[in-house]
């Protein structure tokens, strides 16, 4: 089962994650983010990349993470297989990314997510683990 | 949207009184059908928390195609006064300047319905679109930092189009105060290789059929007339845009924290209109909207020369003439009359129009006695509509109107009810043409997804914000 369900926004696209722990939890946004904007099948972890993000609070935290994961595609035109949490606390995270870039040969894109929001964000803890809702812009 | 209180005013207007953190009342253009859609999803909810909003003047006013955003309601106006008023990335939006343009051609319906699957099909090959799409051009950072501050002035120096089509564009095509230093590297490194590109989601180019004028004089002085083929282009900043607009949400949250403005949603995150961070944000957004409007200037004369190319006719045989250009996300600088003084207010219009009236300073010559050009496009299935302005979107709207149908279903929701069907074959049914980059957008954009576009005109006519010229019809559309 995917660590992940999308839900309703009359324009965008709603994400809710869950993780047993919070680094699984940042673990699965990156995979949700990627396994909607392409066919991850077809993605090797060719190449590793390091991910340092800092924030405010956990939502904070949360959020500049997915713009840094966004940014690989929307920027860099760089594909994510997995993502592995070295560190985490509530104000900084440190993450190795592996993927490869964008080829399009090779890749197909699905699904542009054009931008994370702000609105109704949530990181919280739950009896079982982790959980997080996110609205994108796509 | 349980704890709104809507209380109706007059046959198209609803208020939401102050309350609680409110500095204004809200008020909502609908009508009773507009009003039982609107009022299901939280968008009423973000009209009152706009008006939260410090140095906000009158009303936080919401069109009648208002959905849910995030932060602002998409079909938000706001304006706030330039001493003590705030201005916000998120009542720009992502897509700074989205936008919309019509051109009409020589063309007639009769001698285009038998090449209509050449015609689209040559749009289709020659005007990037779809997911990621990235243009003919890449420009170097220096030819893109021109592109920024010049708008469709630069496509037009390099041979997109020509000198006359400027006028016929908001604000020429070019916002002052573009400062490329206000821009990150990231959205420079975003925003090199999509000029002139039409994107993914909801843009789109629709070659259209003038279908019904309501205004015979101002039909003709725009140049449209019944039978004419015209070609509708909605695209905006790409990624360039939604780039700069999320540098400065993330700059924007931390200083409103520092400031101590109390939001009711982070996504709200502003600065202060005579801040640095506010001055800085508005020459950015400068940036992307000159970004949005070169864009434009270069799809449209993409689309003259695949429709050449289609048609085996020349460039003065086709006859592509530019009627407007509008953006409908953006905040200006703008003066208006509130209460019998003038003030000199940053309107923010999110997924709203500028409707300014005949006798506009701002307009030119050629707009002063019609007013300024609308354009209202529907979903795929529809067409479009023009209007114009009026004396009454000044008094009431900030010189605001509507920007288009406003989904009703989510994104989702439209999936599923696509789900067996081929919407490629139900808009041949209907006439229409299309051809998309990728299979999911066409079914995200089925018409049921929005609301009835003649619904939405009629109120924004009835009330007296813009008034209505000419109706399009749809015959072929290129959907990202």
């Amino acid at each position: 089962m995917k660590p992940y369900t999308t839900f309703d926004h009359t324009a965008d696209l709603g994400l809710a994650i869950t993780g047993a722990s919070e680094e699984v939890l940042f673990a699965n946004a990156a995979f949700a983010v990627f396994d909607i904007i392409t066919d991850l099948g077809r993605v090797e972890p060719r190449e590793t990349r390091r991910v340092l993000v800092e924030g405010d609070s956990r939502e904070d935290l949360f959020i500049n993470f997915l713009r840094e994961i966004l940014y690989l595609y929307n920027g860099e035109r760089w594909l994510l297989k997995e993502l592995r949490v070295i560190t985490i606390d509530e104000k900084a995270l440190e993450a190795e990314a592996r993927g490869e870039p964008f080829d399009g040969q090779k890749h197909e894109i699905c699904k542009e997510i054009k931008a994370v929001t702000y609105h109704q964000a949530q990181v919280r803890k739950t009896p079982d683990g982790w959980a997080a809702r996110v609205i994108f812009d796509v | 949207m349980s704890e709104i209180k809507l209380r109706r005013l007059d046959e198209y207007r609803w208020e939401i009184p102050r309350e609680g953190a409110m500095r204004v009342p809200g008020i909502i253009y609908a009508s009773d059908k507009l009003m039982k859609v609107m009022g299901k999803d939280e968008s009423p909810k973000q009209v009152a928390n706009v008006a939260q909003l410090p140095g906000i003047v009158k009303h936080s006013l919401a069109m009648p195609d208002m959905h849910w955003g995030y932060g602002f309601p998409i079909g938000g106006v706001a304006a706030f006064d330039i001493n003590g008023g705030i201005v916000s990335p998120g009542g720009v939006g992502y897509d700074i300047n989205c936008g919309c343009r019509l051109v009409v051609t020589n063309l007639r319906r009769e001698e285009i319905r038998p090449q209509m699957a050449k015609i689209v099909n040559a749009l289709f090959q020659h005007v990037p679109s779809g997911v990621g799409s990235r243009g003919a051009l890449k420009l170097s950072r220096s030819e893109e930092k021109r592109v920024l501050v010049e708008g469709a002035r630069w496509a037009v120096k390099n041979g997109y189009g020509s000198q006359g089509d400027l006028e016929s564009m908001e604000d020429g095509g070019c916002l002052p105060g573009a400062d490329p230093e206000a821009v990150s590297e990231r959205a420079l490194e975003r925003g090199k290789d999509q000029v002139g590109t039409l994107g993914s989601g909801n843009h789109f180019l629709e070659v259209e059929i003038v279908e019904e004028i309501f205004d015979r004089d101002v039909a003709s002085a725009l140049g449209i007339e019944v039978g004419q083929v015209a070609v509708l282009i909605h695209s905006g900043s790409r990624g360039f845009g939604h780039q700069v607009c999320d540098d400065y949400l993330a700059k924007l949250v931390k200083h409103v924290d520092k400031i101590g403005i109390n939001l009711p949603d982070r996504q709200l995150a502003c600065a202060y209109i005579q801040s640095t961070e506010g001055q800085q944000y508005l020459s950015a957004m400068a940036c992307a909207a000159n970004y949005a409007w070169a864009n434009r200037q270069m799809l449209m004369h993409w689309t003259g020369e695949a429709l050449e190319k289609a048609l085996g006719m020349g460039p003065r045989e086709l006859g592509m003439r530019l009627v407007y250009d509008v953006c409908h996300n953006i905040a200006k600088i703008e003066e208006h009359i509130v209460d019998g003084k003038k003030m000199t207010l940053c309107v923010h219009r999110k997924g709203a129009t500028r409707a300014f009236p005949p006798g506009h300073p701002a307009l030119p010559q050629k707009f002063r006695k019609t007013g300024q050009p609308v354009l209202i496009p529907g979903d795929m299935g529809t067409g479009s509509y023009v209007l114009v302005g009026t004396e009454k979107a000044m008094e009431k709207t900030f010189g605001s109107t509507c920007h288009g149908a406003g989904r009703v279903l989510s994104r989702a929701a439209a999936i599923k009810a696509s789900k067996g069907r081929s919407i490629h074959r139900e808009m041949e049914n209907r006439g229409v043409l299309v051809m998309s980059a990728a299979k999911g957008t066409l079914a995200e954009e089925i018409p049921e997804a929005y609301k009835n576009i003649d619904e939405v005109v009629n109120v924004v006519h009835g009330a007296g914000l813009s008034r209505k010229v000419a109706k399009l019809r749809a015959v072929g559309c290129i959907k990202g």
